[in-house]
């Protein structure tokens, strides 16, 4: 495999020599926020012309097609169109919460996007309590959801953020509880030693049933954490316009609507990292020809392929179900989900002590 | 009910029901689409036969069509789109008298696309086209005449209104003229 840490070593030697150790550190932590924030908008673009042909495929029709080759342009006249689109102020809302509301969702979902490891080398946070890490700023978007539902003035909005802080909070704990069973059985909350872990077989084939469970688990709570799919309470467009974007238009709404996106494409990744291996190759422990010709594939590829794979699974679930009640969705996460991942933790517990996993 | 089932059983149900329609919906999204993408795909489009679009009576390879002029359409027309002009003649074999159309018109703005006239119809000599591009520039153009045999009305496939009537063409220089 291609270690990518070749590369940002010899930039880092490369810009020693010029400048000094503070001012080359950085250089480097801006070149990176940049980067960051280019894939982070390219993800979000993706994500958004993916949404549309999957939801067509789904519904029997077959989505953008007029707007340049397969309605490729259509994502660029959007991107245009909702960035020339006046910010609207509300007259009585709160105006230093409205307008630092989408800001904060944007800050969450960009650090947790920074956690995840895309090739080898290739990661930007990467330390001992990684996974905590990614949990605690994943759930810093439900702060900027509550204020922009208060601030908005708006009883529609702040419905729709109670429902919102109702929801995620809850299905934090699910969250919480599944990667507690994947930690366990590691052993380590480092992103890049979980990963490189998996060089042997991936977590949900080592941890058998209750990874699976485990990964099942997560995937719905991540759905719920997403605030899409069944689980889109805080926005349901029949029930409460758009919930707690109503109040935004133009960019402050794009906000909203890339932060969205790019989620979904986070908790796929996140998923995609710690139980099926991130950007390892699928390996089988034995047939050592077959896994040199994985490791041909490029990691970061591989990286991309499962995740958007996973994409596609958690929109698949969203087309196809219909949207829960509030107290459905609660009964389902705390009747359910909770006592599920409680049991399932100690199973694992178990594998993990007495070594019953491969 | 469902509160009789046991906790475990809730859990399996809900399984199963979740994956009947996951499985639902996943067929749906490999099935082909059948989406026409209209106006690019003009030549090859596709319409369902019992799509009703413009009133054609179809005429043989000698000009003769199956109209009797028995005026059964007019009768039936609710809008009055149908006029059968006739005339009697007398057979020459036969020596017996005999209803000839002389000539059939067909106002396509006032059709409401009942079928009452193809249906009524003893002989089977009028039926609807799978044409709907109807849109002209002036009313007096969706006056038609089906007595006169057209090239082209043999065959179904008939899409555009237009493309049959070269006269209707000409006629739209002069909109005056009632």
């Amino acid at each position: 495999m291609f270690d990518f840490s070749i590369v940002t070593s010899s930039i880092h030697a490369w810009l020693s020599e010029y400048l000094s150790q503070g001012l080359a550190i950085f250089v480097e932590c801006v070149a990176v926020g940049i980067g960051i924030l280019a894939l982070y908008a390219i993800i979000a673009i993706i994500m958004i012309y993916m949404e549309r042909k999957v939801c067509a495929a789904f519904q029997c029709r077959i989505g953008p097609v007029r707007v340049g080759p397969f309605g490729l342009f259509q994502l660029i006249a959007d991107v245009i169109k909702m960035l020339i689109k006046e910010i609207i102020i509300i007259s009585h809302s709160d105006k230093f919460l409205y307008n630092l509301a989408p800001y904060v969702v944007i800050v969450g979902s960009v650090l947790a996007f920074a956690c995840l490891p895309i090739s080898q080398g290739l990661e930007i946070l990467d330390f001992n309590i990684g996974v905590f890490f990614f949990l605690a700023v994943s759930s810093i978007g439900v702060i900027g959801i509550l204020l922009a539902g208060w601030s908005s003035n708006n009883k529609f909005s702040l419905i729709g953020a109670m429902r919102s802080g109702s929801q995620m909070i809850s299905y934090e704990l699910s969250i919480g509880l599944s990667v507690l069973t994947v930690v366990a059985l590691a052993g380590t909350m480092q992103f890049s030693e979980i990963v490189a872990m998996q060089s042997s077989g991936w977590l949900l084939f080592k941890g058998h049933i209750p990874a699976v469970i485990a990964f099942v688990v997560y995937l719905i709570a991540a759905n719920a954490e997403c605030n899409r799919g069944p689980f889109d309470l805080p926005e349901a467009e029949s029930e409460l316009t758009a919930g707690f974007h109503t109040e935004y238009s133009g960019m402050h709404f794009g906000l909203f609507y890339v932060a969205e996106f790019v989620n979904l494409f986070i908790v796929s990744a996140f998923a995609a990292t710690v139980f099926l291996g991130g950007w390892m190759p699928f390996h089988v422990s034995g047939l050592d020809g077959f896994n040199r010709i994985m490791d041909y594939i490029p990691g970061a590829l591989w990286f991309f392929g499962k995740s958007f794979f996973l994409v596609w699974v958690l929109m698949w679930i969203k087309w196809t179900f219909p949207r829960l009640r509030v107290d459905q969705i609660l009964q389902l996460e705390w009747k359910y989900l909770v006592p599920i991942g409680l049991v399932n933790l100690s199973i694992m517990a178990l594998c993990a002590v007495f070594g019953w996993h491969f | 009910m469902e509160n009789k089932k046991t906790y475990l059983g809730k859990i399996a149900s809900a399984i199963e029901s979740l994956a009947t329609g996951m499985g639902i919906t996943g067929k749906e999204f490999f099935t082909p689409k059948v989406t026409e993408c209209y106006p690019e795909n003009r030549d090859t489009l596709y319409i369902f036969d019992r799509f009703k679009g413009v009133l054609e009576m179809p005429h043989d390879e000698n000009g003769n069509s199956k109209c009797i002029a028995c005026g059964m359409c007019q009768t039936v027309c609710p809008n009055d789109a149908i006029v059968v002009d006739s005339e009697m003649v007398e057979d020459e074999a036969s020596g017996k008298k005999k209803k000839q159309l002389v000539k059939y018109e067909y106002d396509l703005g006032s059709c409401m696309y009942c079928n009452l006239c193809v249906e009524i119809c003893p002989t089977d000599a009028i039926r609807f086209n799978t044409g709907f591009e109807n849109a002209v520039f002036d009313r007096s153009l969706l006056n038609m005449t089906l007595h006169v045999a057209k090239a082209g009305t043999a065959k179904k496939e008939e899409t555009s209104v237009l493309a049959d009537k070269p006269e209707a063409l000409e006629k739209k220089e002069k909109p005056d003229q009632k």
